[in-house]
């Protein structure tokens, strides 16, 4: 009925009316496409050209005296040390962080897809909690925490270790924001691990039980191989997060001590708080690309044989 | 084959079950709870200190439980810092970003997932491309934007720029994919226009997935620092989060007491949220993350 009577007016005036449907999708696209352009694009492009000029903060009311410097400003930011640094200092965050959460986000989700369904509900908000805090907020209850005479500190001395003062040395500063970091981030990737176990059929489980397999070669065989695009597409959320860690140096150790904690989107706020904003720019499109390049990686590595 | 030799469970047996169970899991229960307890201790300590004299709070070795519990650290919050301006600034920015994003990804996601139309793969591309651009790689460029709009530190500087997002596109584009033709075939016969059907037929069908969205916009909205940050230039205009990071950083950054109420005048409100809105957030990261 309902199908007829349409294929009767599309008959009449087919064109008039697909027309008319295009106007109103996109009126119903509008808002989101003036944001987009407005707010992503312009700024995306403008960012682009901005990286081959000598533009600064200055500029802003004389536009005209911004000039093209060409690559300038990338042979700069392949020529500071500074910079190398911050590169090095977030490569090490992600290489390091992200397997370490992952096995750790990884342990609790197998942990709580089994047993009593009140109780791991509760566990899960425990460990969810930290997630939804803000991030400048736990930063600066972790500094208390981490401070020479902090709780850690205070704990360790029960057990007779004099701890490091960890946000002052420039061996402990990186460790010590890369746990706070793991701790605030560990839940997003639990919730999603166990979406993903709950889509693992038990009958395969039981089938490898009855084979002879053991909990742990039933996990290794069974579970995680099926867990393979959940844990892809996790690693993908979290080394994009990670790559752009900015909030806890800013807050627990304003890049020092001697640049140790400096990363490479802090690197990016600092010259842009100089006012250099054709540096900043180039800095922020190398980091755009390396996040773009570590996520299609991560794809083709990850789901290579699939 | 082990599987099929083991004993059926015969009624004397069913007491032992709870005992079985005790055995299999209490002890990863245990762990649980130890680690746990662990996990939300920054909190404990943080609630904690917030409540300690200054004297107190600087104590060597540091004292679990306040001895003199006082509320100073929050009046400081509220009568000698602008605690009232910096609430009410984040609160108007998360509400209209939310209200935003309620109503405009659904209007994205319904064309989306139900309307054909010329165009629609450059949209899918806009939506694609702004999932994918971290905002380090466009804060410089945005502020040049804002400032030569007139718009720096301005509420418009710090809620239009996330008045659409695609997490929410994406999530109501999905959900409404899911509401059936029929519904709106049938509505189509009655004579209603796009207009109605959308507002009378898509909208009120939408409650769950706008809950989500507005869990999700609320929370990122309330959290989000490195956007405020550039574009708010006045104590007037300042967000939570950016008004604690800068009295966190400048002369006042060993006040820890005070430091310590005012984190905890940012997390109870979102934890408070958390703790009876769990299963949206829960969702939340489950529908868009496994997608």
């Amino acid at each position: 009925m309902g199908k007829r009577a349409r294929r009767g007016a599309e008959g009449g005036c087919n064109g008039a009316l697909s027309r008319r449907q295009a106007l109103i999708a996109w009126g119903f696209c509008l808002p989101f496409v003036l944001v987009f352009g407005v707010f992503m694009l312009v700024p995306l492009l403008s960012s682009m050209g901005m990286s081959f000029t000598d533009i600064t903060s200055r500029d802003l009311r004389t536009p005209f005296n911004v000039n093209i410097v060409g690559f300038d400003n990338y042979v700069t930011l392949l020529t500071d040390p500074r910079f190398h640094k911050a590169l090095l200092t977030t490569a090490i965050f992600v290489i390091v962080g992200l397997p370490i959460t992952i096995a750790i986000a990884m342990a609790f989700a197998v942990a709580l897809n089994k047993g009593l369904k009140h109780l791991n509900a509760f566990f899960r908000a425990v460990f969810y909690a930290p997630v939804v805090a803000s991030v400048v907020a736990v930063s600066v209850v972790w500094r208390y925490i981490l401070q020479d005479d902090g709780l850690l500190n205070s704990l360790l001395a029960v057990f007779g270790i004099d701890g490091p003062d960890w946000l002052h040395d420039t061996r402990f500063a990186l460790p010590a924001l890369m746990i706070m970091t793991i701790w605030r981030n560990m839940g997003t990737l639990m919730i999603i691990f166990l979406a993903g176990l709950q889509a693992i059929p038990t009958e395969l489980k039981e089938a490898a039980a009855v084979d002879g397999a053991g909990k742990w070669r039933t996990f290794t065989s069974i579970t995680l191989p099926l867990m393979k695009p959940t844990i892809l597409l996790g690693a993908v959320l979290i080394s994009v997060a990670y790559l752009q860690f900015f909030e806890e140096s800013f807050v627990m150790t304003q890049g020092g001590p001697l640049d140790s904690t400096l990363s490479a989107a802090y690197y990016v706020y600092q010259q842009f708080g100089f006012g250099r904003y054709g540096i900043a720019s180039a800095a922020s499109w190398v980091l755009f690309i390396i996040i773009a390049v570590v996520s299609v990686l991560q794809f083709r590595i990850l789901g290579s044989d699939e | 084959m082990t599987a099929m030799t083991q004993p059926v469970d015969v009624p004397e047996n069913r007491p032992s079950l709870w005992n079985r169970f005790l055995k299999a899991r209490g002890p990863v229960y245990c762990v649980l709870a130890v680690i746990g307890v662990v996990w939300i201790f920054p909190f404990v300590w943080m609630a904690l200190g917030s409540v300690k004299t200054q004297r107190e709070i600087l104590a060597i070795p540091p004292k679990l439980l306040p001895e003199h519990a006082t509320l100073e650290n929050f009046t400081k919050w509220f009568q000698e810092l602008n605690f009232g301006s910096y609430f009410s600034n984040s609160l108007i920015v998360a509400v209209i970003t939310v209200l935003g994003n309620i109503v405009f990804c659904s209007m994205v996601g319904y064309a989306l997932a139900k309307m054909k139309f010329a165009g629609k793969n450059i949209v899918f591309g806009a939506v694609m491309v702004t999932l994918m651009v971290p905002s380090v790689a466009t804060f410089v460029p945005l502020f040049v934007v804002v400032s030569n709009m007139g718009l720096s530190n301005t509420y418009a500087a710090l809620i239009l720029p996330f008045l659409t997002q695609p997490i929410g596109v994406f999530l109501m584009r999905q959900f409404i994919a899911g509401i059936p033709d029929a519904l709106m075939e049938a509505a189509r016969i009655d004579g209603a226009g796009e207009l109605r059907i959308f507002f009378q037929i898509i909208l009120p069908q939408c409650g769950p997935a706008m809950a989500t969205l507005a869990i999700l916009t609320f929370l990122s909205s309330w959290n989000n620092f490195l956007w405020p940050l550039v574009a708010a230039q006045t104590d007037d205009m300042y967000t939570l989060p950016v008004a604690l990071s800068l009295y966190s950083t400048g002369q006042n950054a060993t006040n820890y007491s005070v430091l310590l109420a005012g984190a905890v005048l940012i997390i109870t409100p979102i934890l408070l949220l958390f703790v009876f809105l769990q299963r949206y957030f829960i969702q939340g990261v489950a529908m868009t993350g496994i997608k």
